[in-house]
């Protein structure tokens, strides 16, 4: 085993390429490092590789160039369901298995793992309350849960296992307006007691500047520039200066409808 | 003489039929099932088999039955026993619907859910167990149940063969022009059709996901 420090990056991607079967190239040289407890936010449109460089970290996908590493060891090595076993993984479309109940889609994988069913009953009602959901929600269906409540059973399930990582995939999306903003609310409290690292795709500036310790500025496959919140804001790159414009348009937009 | 005394007064010879006819399509249906059910699985997950497993099973469908109890008929360890014979042909005849239901049903599951299973760290086999054939149950079993009811009807054509079951019946009473004989064959294969068809299908919606 490598000696790790506390700086050493947990997450890091050395010249990192990927390219369809077809030969379309989704991503190039991506070099990109995510540290202990940070939660790092990739922001770009669709298209932009955002989510082709999440699914690189747990190997839904395969670099076709360059190596991603996890605390210092290449991922291409060792067993991929170990792998994707200590990683959390939450998607816009939250994917709950519609024929288990809330307790069972949470303690799946401590399951499979074989932990007691005692066990799993104590840390689905840990994490029920952690990501504020009642206990009795325990025994509903995904069906009979708002689409709120579904993400955060979706959140609560990334957890289960307690990994050290977590990856987001616009796991707020496609949620209404103040659901989104009570779920990022929770988000934040969340991370602050439990200090993941946390990688965050989104689209949303407001989301990003909201959320992140540093947002990542994705364009056309490739890594534009990483920023904290407050440098973003002021950043003279012409892309996050076009992102801040538009946010800013956004919040005008009363005053500042054009010429009419 | 109606219809009524004649059942009476036959009745162990149709009650030995539909069981010949039961035997019949419970033991090509029940292979149809072992064979399928993984083909289906194969084309569902190995895209490149999808073309040749399905179309197989679609050229085998439009060979007419008759004719395939005769085709089969010389094969030297199948043509010992006529009812060896008449399971085949009727195992192949099940097979489509049965691949053709797992195939969609698989690939019928949200894609979300298999993502979500996937970067779980999921085995495939846990994937395959635990989510996606409990997804797709429902639609495997309304395959299965086309199969069978197909399997009744086509049943009754083994007994040309000599395999028996109610198409005997059906094949004497036409021979002597007889009708009450040939409702005697039809009238059981109508029934068992119908509750198989019922039955299933109350299953069917049981187990289908919310």
């Amino acid at each position: 085993m490598e000696q790790t420090s506390a700086n050493d990056p947990v997450i890091e991607f050395r010249n990192v390429a990927y390219a369809l079967p077809s030969g379309q190239r989704l991503l190039s040289e991506l070099n990109l490092q995510v540290r202990r407890g940070e939660t790092l936010v990739l922001l770009g449109r669709s298209g932009s590789g955002k989510t082709t460089t999440l699914k690189l970290v747990n190997r839904l996908l395969t670099p076709t160039g360059g190596e991603v590493r996890l605390n210092g060891a290449p991922t291409a090595q060792g067993d991929v369901i170990r792998l994707r076993r200590s990683i959390g993984y939450v998607i816009q479309d939250v994917g709950l298995f519609p024929h288990f109940t809330v307790e069972r889609n949470i303690g799946l994988v401590p399951q499979i793992e074989g932990w007691t069913s005692k066990r799993i009953h104590q840390r689905v009602e840990e994490l029920l309350r952690m990501v504020g959901l009642e206990e009795q929600m325990a025994s509903r269906y995904p069906h009979q849960l708002s689409g709120g409540q579904r993400q955060r059973v979706g959140v609560a399930r990334a957890l289960a296992a307690d990994p050290a990582i977590v990856l987001m995939d616009e796991p707020f999306g496609a949620l209404d307006a103040l659901t989104r903003d009570q779920l990022q609310r929770e988000f934040l409290s969340l991370q602050q007691r439990l200090n993941k690292t946390v990688v965050f795709v989104t689209h949303d500036l407001r989301e990003a500047l909201r959320l992140a310790s540093r947002i990542a500025l994705m364009e056309g496959g490739r890594l534009v520039t990483i920023l904290s919140p407050e440098d973003f804001l002021r950043s003279s790159d012409p892309l996050a200066a076009a992102y801040v414009r538009a946010f800013r348009d956004g919040l005008d937009s009363t005053t500042n409808r054009g010429p009419s | 003489m109606n219809l009524f005394h004649f059942f009476l007064q036959n009745y162990e010879e149709v009650l030995d039929s539909t069981l010949q006819h039961l035997w019949l399509v419970g033991v090509s249906t029940l292979l149809a099932v072992l064979i399928g059910i993984p083909l289906g699985i194969l084309s569902a997950h190995r895209p490149v088999w999808n073309k040749p497993v399905l179309g197989t099973a679609n050229i085998i469908q439009t060979i007419p039955s008759l004719a395939l109890f005769g085709f089969l008929l010389p094969v030297p360890w199948l043509g010992d026993r006529a009812d060896r014979l008449a399971i085949l042909a009727l195992t192949l005849y099940a097979l489509l619907p049965v691949i053709r239901n797992t195939y969609t049903g698989i690939r019928g599951v949200d894609p979300a859910v298999v993502e979500a299973g996937r970067g779980m760290g999921l085995t495939d086999r846990q994937l395959l167990f635990q989510v996606e054939l409990p997804l797709a149950l429902s639609v495997i079993l309304s395959g299965i149940r086309v199969a069978v009811v197909v399997s009744v009807g086509l049943a009754t054509i083994a007994a040309f063969i000599g395999a028996g079951g109610l198409g005997q019946l059906i094949f004497r009473g036409v021979a002597m022009v007889n009708n009450q004989l040939i409702l005697a064959g039809a009238i059981p294969a109508a029934v068992l059709a119908l509750s198989a068809d019922f039955g299933l299908g109350w299953l069917e919606k049981r187990l289908r996901p919310r």
